[in-house]
This record gives structure tokens, sequence and C-alpha cells, in this order.
């Protein structure tokens, strides 16, 4: 599979002189299998170039996975090209919540006074599915969805395609209420998704000294994240979900940090950036 | 290397969390209704620790404390607090006693919930208990 980021930023979009290397858009990366089958992981702003990308040869099924509803995983959605074309097959697939399904969670954001369109105007007529809670298939992959630490119904996803892996956990506080370099693996948020992962794309929005402040905001620091991937084996280790006052002389520094804290036998680490590719 | 790629409900997770950081004693089981961890709180009620018992399935911890009623009649699972909180799927609330991991008999009283994620779909269920006030227990 090739996985292509086009938006890695956290919070809000977050343009500008002080963001251009790693990127202003929010969250989105995209999945192509070796079938032909694209699936597009959150729809925060990165999906609009996505959409302007694939242009009219965009591919007649697209299925989009969507980790939670916060804006930033979901505000690019109105403004992907092909939802507008009545040809494509689109499949929104999300977070199962205790109590509503998922188009009624997500419909006001296409309803006055958010958006001048209906959903039931749009004309893809997109079908929303509650990501199920055992692994299915789509194309070539094996998709997993699980629910883990961040405010609100939100799961991380696992793709598998020939023995490898990408997991994809962008909102994730997996340290909150546990000590992740010593509680037992099956205790921990998100284990089973990372776990050996080729490719781990995690939330890293804070520093230590900011995530003090932050506990129970639904996002890791520098310290947690590089714990996580070590317990879970993960191979490759990409920080995610960059905070929107963080320039990019300041993610320089988180990765020299993480870098610091690596152990013998550790993740290689990277900074997630705009363009960004990766042949699983 | 990853270590077992096995992982517990979220729910679960959290509620284990919750439950080690609360002064009330605490029980927590799966959605098979085995039991997967008791607090520290829990310890001094049960007369043993979590580190001992470890995980018990249902029919094994629901003999393990000898719950019975006043009268001294055992109490099945499913008339326990957790029994009534899987089989019905509601709160459930019973005064009973327990003879401890210890030895000391002890009048508690618990109330469990289910750990309901969607309608019909439970994940587990919590009891919260107590050691009931000595006056109260020699009334009965």
């Amino acid at each position: 599979m090739k996985v292509t980021i086009w938006g890695c930023r956290g919070s809000l979009a977050s343009p500008g002189p002080e963001t251009v290397r790693f990127g202003g858009q929010t969250s989105c990366v995209t999945v192509h299998l070796s079938d032909g089958s694209l699936l597009i992981l959150d729809a925060g702003t990165g999906i609009r170039p996505l959409g302007m990308a694939l242009g009219h040869d965009h591919p007649k099924r697209i299925d989009i996975f969507i980790t939670h509803l916060h804006t930033d995983h979901i505000e690019g959605l109105r403004f992907f090209d092909p939802i507008w074309d009545p040809s494509v097959e689109l499949n929104v697939w999300g977070p199962p919540s205790p109590v509503r399904e998922l188009r009624s969670r997500i419909a006001p954001y296409f309803a006055p006074p958010f958006f001048p369109v209906h959903l039931r105007n749009i004309p893809s007529h997109p079908a929303f599915r509650d990501a199920p809670t055992s692994t299915w298939r789509i194309g070539s992959a094996a998709i997993t969805a699980q629910l883990i630490k961040h405010p609100g119904p939100t799961v991380g996803y696992r793709v598998e395609e020939n023995g490898s892996a990408l997991a994809y956990l962008p909102d994730h506080e997996p340290a909150l209420g546990s000590d992740l370099s010593t509680v037992e693996a099956e205790w921990i948020s998100g284990f089973a998704l990372a776990a050996g992962a080729a490719v781990l794309l995690h939330d890293a929005q804070y520093t230590q000294e900011e995530y003090d402040e932050r506990v129970g905001w639904g996002h890791s620091s520098t310290e947690d994240v590089v714990t996580f991937a070590r317990r879970a084996g993960s191979r490759r280790l990409v920080l995610f979900h960059h905070d929107p006052l963080h320039s990019d002389e300041q993610l320089e520094r988180i990765l020299a940090r993480a870098n610091e804290l690596r152990a013998s036998g550790d993740a290689d680490v990277e900074l997630a950036r705009e363009g960004m590719t990766f042949e699983l | 290397m990853a270590e077992a790629h096995t992982q517990r409900n979220l729910i679960l997770i959290l509620a284990r969390d919750l439950a080690s950081r609360l002064a009330t004693p605490v029980f927590v089981v799966d959605h098979e209704g085995t039991l997967v961890y008791f607090n520290e709180a829990a310890e001094p009620v049960l007369g043993r620790t979590y580190a001992e018992t470890g995980e018990l399935r249902a029919g094994e911890w629901a003999t393990e404390w000898t719950p019975t009623d006043d009268e001294g009649r055992l109490i099945p699972l499913e008339d326990l607090p957790l029994g009534v909180a899987f089989r019905e799927g509601r709160a459930s609330h019973l005064p009973f006693r327990i003879v401890g991991g210890d030895g000391v008999a002890r009048a508690i009283e618990a109330t469990a919930f289910p750990l309901l994620i969607r309608e019909g779909e439970i994940v587990g269920a919590i009891a919260v208990f107590w050691e009931r006030p000595a006056e109260e227990t020699a009334k009965r």
C-alpha cells in the first residue's frame, strides 16, 4: 500500500510561514491499496487538496474513515470534490456512538447555520456506517477499528495488507490514568492497533511541559508517544497532529527530544509533514 | 518486539483506570462475567489482594467469598447484584454477607450496573460495595 499525508496539523488549520515545512492542513491521509482501492483516513482540511489532486479520475468507490467528529477531522468533507459527483459510491465510516447513528451526528455540519447545503442534497449521497467492532475487509486490506482514549467516541484504525500494517491514531491519550511504562500491554488503549505496525501515525501534540497542563484533553506528549511506540513494537513512529501553535522550529525540537528518548531497538522517529509518502 | 497482540475493551480500560484511583471498593468484570480487577480499597473487605486472586471466572468468584443473606442462605450468582446487572441489563443493589479470603465474615452491600455500549451490548459490569455499619448488621 502507498500512504500519503495530506494534512497532519491538529485542532485548527494553521497555514503561514511558520508552518510551511510541515504544513497547516488538518488531518487527512490516503492509503492506496495494491488492488486500486482508495482509503482516506479523516477528512480534515487536507482532504480538499486531495480532492483537487484526484480530479475527475477519482475511483468510483471511495471509503473515508473518520476517527471522531471533532471539527478538525471532518471539516474538509464538505469541500472534497468527489462528494459532489453523483456517480461516486462514497462510504463514510466512523466511531460508533452509544446512542446516535453516525449520519445524524454528522448531519449538523451539512446544514444551516453552519453550511448552506443539507446533507440530503449532497449529490453522492454518502453512506454513513459505524465502524464494525471486528476486523473487516475493504479491497485487498483488512481494516480494524477500536475505541481509544480521547474525549467522545473516538476510534483508531489499523490497515493491513500483505502482512504489513499501518496504524493511525491521530488523537489519542493512552497515558491518561495509566503508567505506559509499567501497565500490562493488554490494558493500554490502542495497543492492539499499533502492535508491530510498520508505520505508526500517532498523536504527539504536546511537549511534556504542555501536557502537564492539559491532562485529559485527549492528546499525547513526546515522552508518552515514544513509550507507547516502544510497548507496541511499532517499527516506524511518525509524530502526527502537530499543535497549531507549534512552528516548524518547535516541531524540530520535539523531534530532537523524541530521538533523545529513544532506546536501542525503538522505532525510527520522524515528523509527519504534508506530502510525505510511505510504501508498505 | 510487540508484546502479546491482544487488548481489553476500552470501556474496561477506563473502568479499571477509574477504579484504581477510588477509595471506594470496586469490582470489575468483563463481558463474560470474568473478574478482571478489584481495587486496593476492595482488598480489606474481600480479605485478599487482586495480585493473589488474579482473574476469576464468574462461577469462581461467585463462590470464592461465599455470599449469603443475613439468614445464612447462599446467594446464587444470578441473584447477586452483578448477576442481575448482566441478566437484566440494569442496576441492582443488595445487602448480603461474605467471608473474606482472610476468613473474616463481613456484612456488606453492593450496587452493580452493566457497562452498556449500545442497546443490548454489555462489555462488562462494575460493582461498588462497602461494609455495612456494625449496628445495622447487629439488628438483622
